[in-house]
């Protein structure tokens, strides 16, 4: 209670601008939702935007564990899955009896069944954090893609549970039979669970979480069981999991087994990490990121997976706070007119970084096809992968590449650390 | 039923040795690093391919040796250059980052010998039937791989309790900074345990090879299995990841040879019941449950003893 105090009267303290700012930010968010399909109106774009849509909710339900609670959750499609299979049973039921529950209402009954879930076997797995609920995780969701397998009157087995959402009684007239009429029921439930989640963050529930990310012990010495807390996140983690799952089954008309899948859970890992965990938009941005390059990776190559981990392994070792993590590390430096003396080294290293990946992709590309023989088409550039040449140019481009590259990175570093100590000097922290 | 009895405790403890095998080598990692090796697993899958296309080039026995090498010097790369600079950036990172590594490691072994199952055979000189109970031939490679499980864990144990080097392992488990005082290089160290841990299990790839099915998805499927065995076991724990692992393989072992079910032991329920979450549990047979056995079990233990059978630190 009196955490909600202070942060209330934090945010009555901040100045008037900032609070308008803040407000902008989300109306510019819901703005863009309802234009965006309006500008790009085709099937395509419009089952894109869905896709992002439902990975958005899925990935900042998991950053309620990740980024909020410091839980690694290697099984959180458990969730998502339920979720899905939840919804469509629900509204097989609805049309079955002919309850009065129109289709809007159906991510609800998916928020519940992965309520349920995280309420029945969540008090287990977070007696613990760190490295054994990852293990846990990752068991338990093992666990639950295997039953669903054998329980078939509930997963359906192998095809899973189809349903029809143009069956469901009527609201406003919509059938909800156009992707665009789903399009928009996704992006209300998104914009109603981000800012379900983003108040969530607010509460003293949301704080304490923090807390015990930070430091468990002190947690308790100040009176909280941080297995409570962490206990109570997973229940939120699962229900907004669960209402994603239960919008997916609503844009595809089907739940099966691949939605409990680990390799749904691994996708959302990448997502939030990707995106970022410290700050809330970072795994908007991931699943923004991730559900593009998973559409737009698949057309061009049968390896889109490698470049998926490719990126992973970069983001963990080189900026553990993902892409939103580097975007505000130049916020101080933009507040202090500082960014300029960064921005050469940064044009220097382009060349370079990219000739760099121009070889990565080329040998991935050269390996993945030597046995077909396809020919490459890399950005215009035809490629032969059986020949001697690509293997050369590919070494040349990836060795070379490297070692220039290394050269400028370090440039970075050193006009980083330059505008950096001006921005300090001038009072704005960096 | 005794023929059954006597088939599935051979291939029990055959296979709870290559489990074994398997996470001594993450135990050791996990319990001497603090990070948990989620590309352990795919080390083995390495193992296993490599162990293929050498033993095409230069025959079974050279490529017994070689393979394993190879793998361990990829573990000690991934030490110095990925985990040592991630450390700073703490545990998660360096999960995530073997995380990942896991995730690359199966998509480039499916790129490059593709995903369908390999034709990675058993040595001509260990082709044969070792000895027949009950008119089963129980081939001798299965002896071999046994013979080289136990071996290779006696080993282990030797190395680590009654040698000097084993010493100074074991005092940078728990003392890092003193072993450094004392002169030694405590990251040269953990590099050589990651990388002897990596190789182990890059052996256990090429002996499980040819028994077991060489495919790209062999790593995935194996590495939960390996996480629910240490952490059954006991964080930390080699006596708790030997107990789990046997426990493991034997009862995954039996519950595959087994074909009963609620239906074949008290009859089939009324058909009038239908189809429902009921009449799926009392068909099911026990053959179809074995693969979530072992989770059911991690389930169970965690519920009744969190830190594991010989588990001693939370975490």
């Amino acid at each position: 209670m009196t955490a909600a105090v202070t942060s209330a009267s934090h945010l009555a303290a901040k100045p008037a601008g900032s609070r308008l700012r803040f407000y902008a930010v989300w109306v510019i968010g819901v703005v863009a939702l309802i234009v965006l399909p309006l500008l790009f109106n085709s099937g395509g774009s419009l089952t894109s935007f869905s896709l992002i849509g439902i990975a958005i909710v899925f990935a900042l339900s998991y950053n309620i564990l990740l980024g909020q609670t410091g839980l690694l959750s290697f099984g959180h499609a458990v969730h998502y899955g339920l979720g899905g299979f939840a919804a469509c049973h629900m509204m097989n039921a609805v049309v079955a009896h002919g309850w009065p529950i129109p289709l809007p209402f159906i991510p609800l009954f998916g928020g519940l069944g992965g309520l349920a879930f995280a309420i029945i076997l969540g008090w287990v797995m977070t007696k613990r954090a760190g490295t054994v609920f990852a293990m846990i995780s990752l068991g338990i969701g093992e666990l639950v893609a295997s039953s669903s397998l054998i329980l078939r009157s509930v997963f359906g087995g192998e095809a899973g549970i189809t349903t029809d959402r143009t069956a469901l009684p009527r609201m406003f007239g919509w059938t909800f039979g156009p992707q665009l009429q789903v399009y928009y029921l996704i992006a209300f439930w998104l914009v109603l669970s981000a800012i379900a989640m983003y108040a969530l963050t607010r509460t003293p529930l949301g704080r304490i979480s923090n807390a015990v990310r930070d430091n468990p012990e002190r947690v308790q010495f100040i009176g909280y069981d941080p297995h409570v807390v962490r206990y109570l996140a997973y229940c939120f983690a699962g229900f907004f999991a669960g209402v994603a799952g239960g919008l997916a089954a609503i844009s595809f008309e089907i739940a099966n087994s691949a939605y409990l899948g680990a390799i749904q859970s691994g996708l959302v890992l990448f997502a939030t990490f990707i995106g970022g965990t410290a700050y809330f938009f970072g795994p908007i941005l991931g699943a923004i990121l991730v559900t593009y390059l998973q559409l737009g990776l698949t057309s061009l190559t049968s390896v889109w997976q490698l470049y998926f981990g490719i990126i992973f392994i970069g983001i963990v070792m080189f900026s553990p706070g993902g892409i939103a993590g580097l975007l505000m590390m130049h916020r101080p430096l933009v507040r202090a007119g500082t960014l300029g003396m960064v921005i050469p080294s940064y044009l220097v290293a382009v060349v370079p970084t990219a000739a760099l990946a121009y070889g990565v992709i080329l040998t991935i590309e050269t390996v993945a096809r030597y046995s077909g023989g396809d020919a490459i088409n890399l950005f215009g550039v035809a490629f032969n992968p059986q020949s001697p040449a690509t293997w050369g140019v590919a070494a040349i481009l990836v060795v070379a590449g490297f070692f220039v590259a290394r050269s400028t990175w370090q440039r970075i570093a050193g006009a980083w650390d330059r505008a950096a100590t001006v921005a300090r000097d001038r009072g704005y922290l960096a | 039923m005794l023929e059954l009895i006597v088939i599935s405790t051979l291939n029990g403890v055959l296979f709870g040795m290559l489990l074994f095998l398997l996470s001594s080598g993450l135990t050791v990692i996990f319990s001497m690093m603090g990070v948990l090796n989620f590309a352990h697993a795919s080390f083995y899958m390495l193992g296993a391919f490599f162990g293929f296309q050498l033993t095409k080039w230069v025959g079974f026995w050279p490529a017994l040796l070689l393979a394993p090498l190879l793998v361990g010097a990829i573990g000690m790369a991934v030490e110095r250059y990925g985990l040592r600079n991630t450390h700073k950036h703490g545990h998660v990172a360096e999960l995530l980052l073997t995380f990942g590594l896991a995730f690359a490691i199966e998509e480039v072994v499916s790129m490059i010998w593709g995903k369908t199952p390999l034709d990675y055979r058993v040595p001509t000189l260990l082709d044969f039937p070792a000895f027949t109970i009950f008119s089963t031939n129980y081939p001798a490679y299965k002896l071999f791989m046994l013979a080289v499980s136990v071996t290779i864990f006696v080993a282990l144990l030797i190395v680590l309790k009654r040698t000097r080097v084993g010493l100074i392992v074991q005092a940078a488990l728990t003392h890092p900074h003193m072993v450094g005082h004392l002169g030694h290089n405590v990251g040269r160290v953990f590099m050589v345990v990651f990388g002897v841990g990596s190789a182990l299990a890059g052996l256990a790839g090429v002996i499980a090879g040819p028994a077991l099915v060489t495919q790209s998805d062999m790593a995935a499927a194996l590495g939960p299995i390996l996480f629910v065995v240490i952490v059954f076991g006991g964080l930390g724990s080699l006596p708790g990841a030997f107990i789990a692992s046997l426990v493991i393989g034997l009862v995954q072992t039996f519950a595959v040879a087994l074909n009963g079910s609620l239906a074949s032991a008290f009859g089939p329920l009324d058909p009038s019941a239908g189809p429902s979450v009921l009449t799926d549990i009392w068909n099911v047979t026990i053959a179809q449950v074995a693969p979530i056995v072992p989770y059911l079990l991690l389930v169970l233990v965690l519920i009744v003893r969190p830190v594991g059978l010989m588990g001693t630190r939370e975490s």
